[in-house]
């Protein structure tokens, strides 16, 4: 706890992790809405509104910077999304056309401001790649002040914004309108985007926006956890990259943060109960050797079942061969079940299932009920 | 040639040898691959950069190229698991990468020459310094000779496959049954992509490698309509975006690169208002021109409709019909000019009657809509 009585580490893991949190949230969002990249777009849009918001004022002020990116942000989506309505273009080269092209537009403005003769324009660079070390206690309140209200608003208008994320036909046909949520959830993603570009910069800005809620995605299938996992994330891998880069030198915080959280995706994806690769490779490897006994087992119980009561009532290998293809070894088959424990010879040539044999039958059917269903 | 002119001539080359693969990126709906190889070639340039301690080895190009195909090995991994949807993976896999690069400049180049901004943004203006020499000789500008070689590289790659790329572009389920291979295709297109990437990132700074490849190719499929002329069109659109944001640059002295980018978007902005037959403007002709086509047809069932009734000398007054119809008074006579003027009504006094023409046509259009 001595880390945290350093007062720049304090106020850059706040930032950072005020950052996490409202990206985390909103993210999930334009997750599951397929407009991951949107961050991308709107973080590098953001540029030349930070030129033009100093210019104009001439001040570094954290909300007059941050009302400029955000106006760029929000002008570079509009741009996306009439491109879109009104012609062929796929929404994809919309929007990287609408980043890359307000990103130039913001290069020949700060050349513009770097003629300036006065040296106030120092450190706006900052924005493009991030520089958590120089993050001011104002910074930071002006952070914490949107984030908060970025919050607020989502959990008022969760209903809209779930239903508009999950069938947003649905919700204009309940006499939403869907345009003006799709504005004001868009408004949100760019606050959250603010936010984060002086901490981790416009490039790095994009994974804070995907990659809490693609980790929490693995994790749960229910929106609200969802939220609340990816805000976690977010919060998590935010302090824990600014702790790392300042405990270790010359190891920038964005790029940190951003390595923290790719980990914690790629774990989640290997290890995500029913749905990582970890679980995905059990299941088909416990899969794969059972197929050929399955079939066996389970005629064997159907049999049984028409025996109720007559647990040692055994059936012929006659009876099984009739039920299964040609070809299939079925004294082997037998013995390897019976070496399980699965079945047992009850008189010469005949068979039945033993108690454990018969629970895993039912448990198969069990299981192929679930994935029917 | 003056500094001025060559920076001319290598960012025009840039720009065409990256509209060149920019035309399927657009069409396969995969542009913002470009965007992701373009920054996560971070790592195989500073690696390569550790090894060879030169900026202009050529083994910086193939490692960023390895690198560049890496990413999309990565995010195509990522969409194949189906665990991540496809915007997704992309957002993930690059930023990682983009990470790892920045990470290993701060850690072990804060001695070398190699910092983050000039991969990312670019210094056109300093291209005229690096000269290639052999012998001693002077032979221009190092970068025209890579960018150079890139772009004849996909052009001869371009004709050369061209019905695989078209197929594989436009239909990839009949390539793979005619046994074109799509996926070689798609590897062969990203690999283009990633040496495009990496030649133009000294030029013109990684993330104007995006505007280079997408803003041409989705100017040029608002003009053209068929697939050979696009990629010409975007090539020269390319070219011209080049030249003007060179021109603003040199008059303001202001980032070339940004200009360029920025010229690029103005003239995708010209066509999205001015294309002949998809820009914004000849859209709202369209429309214009329907309901007036619409308004006439009206205009005629409405005097068929009354024509020989009792009422007829009311309802076929010109001074009355904007009333009937609801319309406004410059509106019906902007219809009625119209009319007239195509022959389906002539005036008769203060009556407006159809013509022969204009009862078969109201004809038509009434037994047409009871059909």
């Amino acid at each position: 706890m001595e880390l945290f009585s350093d007062y720049t580490l304090r106020v850059v893991a706040l930032g950072s992790g005020v950052l996490g949190a409202a990206a985390g949230a909103l993210g999930s969002f334009a997750y599951l809405r397929r407009q991951s990249l949107v961050g991308d777009a709107l973080s590098h849009a953001a540029l030349p509104g930070i030129a033009v918001a100093f210019l104009l004022t001439g001040s570094k002020a954290p909300l007059t910077i941050m009302l400029g990116a955000a106006l760029a942000g929000w002008l570079a989506t509009l741009a996306v999304g009439l491109v879109v309505r009104r012609s062929r273009v796929p929404y994809d080269s919309a929007l990287g056309m609408s980043l890359a092209v307000f990103f130039g537009i913001g290069l020949v403005l700060l050349t513009v401001i770097q003629k300036r003769p006065d040296a106030a324009q120092a450190g706006l660079e900052s924005f493009l790649f991030g520089q958590a070390a120089s993050l001011l206690r104002e910074d930071v309140v002006a952070m914490s002040a949107l984030g908060a209200a970025c919050l607020l608003l989502l959990g008022l208008l969760w209903k809209e914004f779930k239903l508009l994320s999950f069938d947003s036909e649905f919700a204009s046909s309940l006499g939403r309108s869907v345009g003006r949520l799709d504005g004001l959830f868009t408004l949100l993603l760019v606050i959250a985007v603010v936010i984060g570009l002086r901490t981790v910069g416009v490039v790095l800005m994009s994974a804070m926006v995907v990659a809490p809620a693609a980790a929490a995605r693995q994790l749960t299938d229910r929106l609200a956890p969802m939220v609340a996992l990816a805000t976690a994330i977010g919060v998590f891998s935010g302090v824990t990259g600014a702790v790392l880069s300042s405990l270790i030198p010359r190891l920038p915080t964005g790029p940190t943060i951003v390595l923290v959280l790719s980990s914690v995706v790629a774990i989640s994806l290997v290890f995500a109960p029913r749905r990582g690769l970890l679980w995905r490779w059990i299941s088909l490897g416990r899969l794969a050797p059972s197929a050929a006994l399955d079939p066996v087992l389970m005629h064997l119980y159907a049999l049984a079942q028409q025996h109720p009561g007559e647990p040692d009532h055994g059936h012929g290998i006659a009876v099984l061969r009739t039920m299964s293809p040609a070809g299939v070894d079925l004294d082997q088959v037998l013995e390897n079940l019976r070496s399980r424990g699965l079945v047992e010879r009850v008189d010469e040539g005949l068979w039945a299932p033993t108690a454990i044999g018969r629970r895993e039958a039912e448990r198969h059917l069990a299981s192929q009920n679930e994935t029917a269903s | 040639m003056t500094a001025e002119l060559e920076i001319l001539v290598i960012a025009m080359v840039t720009a065409v040898a990256a509209a060149l693969p920019g035309a399927y990126l657009v069409l396969r709906r995969t542009a913002m691959v470009s965007d992701a190889i373009s920054h996560a070639i971070l790592p195989g340039i500073v690696v390569a950069f550790f090894l060879t301690e030169d900026l202009n080895s050529p083994l910086l190009l193939i490692a960023a190229a390895a690198t560049g195909v890496l990413t999309v090995v990565l995010i195509e991994a990522l969409i194949r698991s189906r665990l991540i949807p496809e915007d997704a993976s992309i957002g993930i896999v690059f930023p990682a990468l983009f990470s790892i690069g920045v990470i290993l400049i701060s850690r072990a180049a804060s001695d070398v020459h190699l910092d983050t901004d000039s991969v990312l943004l670019g210094e056109l203006a300093f291209a005229p310094f690096h000269r290639l020499t052999v012998a001693g000789v002077d032979l221009g500008p190092a970068a025209l000779w890579s960018m150079g070689t890139i772009l004849v590289l996909n052009v001869g790659l371009i004709l050369l496959a061209w019905k695989e790329l078209k197929l594989a572009t436009v239909d990839s389920s009949l390539a793979a049954l005619l046994g074109f291979q799509p996926v070689v295709v798609h590897y062969g297109l990203m690999t283009m992509v990633s040496v495009t990437a990496v030649g133009a990132f000294d030029a013109v700074g990684s993330i104007l490698v995006v505007a280079l490849m997408i803003a041409p190719p989705a100017t040029a499929y608002l003009l053209a309509e068929r697939l050979a002329p696009m990629v010409v069109v975007a090539a020269v659109v390319a070219a011209v975006g080049a030249a003007l944001g060179w021109a603003f640059a040199l008059a303001l002295d202001v980032s070339i690169a940004g200009s360029i980018a920025a010229a690029s978007g103005l003239l995708f902005a010209a066509a999205f208002l001015m294309a002949p037959r998809r820009g914004l403007l000849a859209q709202a002709r369209r429309r214009q021109g329907q309901r007036l086509d619409f308004a006439v047809r009206m205009l005629v069932v409405h005097l068929f409709h009354h024509e020989g009734t009792p009422e007829a000398s009311e309802e076929c007054r010109v001074a009355g019909l904007h009333r009937h119809l609801g319309w406004s008074e410059s509106w019906t006579r902007r219809v009625v000019g119209k009319a007239a003027e195509l022959e389906l009504v002539e005036r008769n006094g203060e009556q407006v009657l159809p013509t022969a023409d204009g009862r078969r046509l109201a004809d038509d259009a009434v037994i047409g809509f009871g059909a």
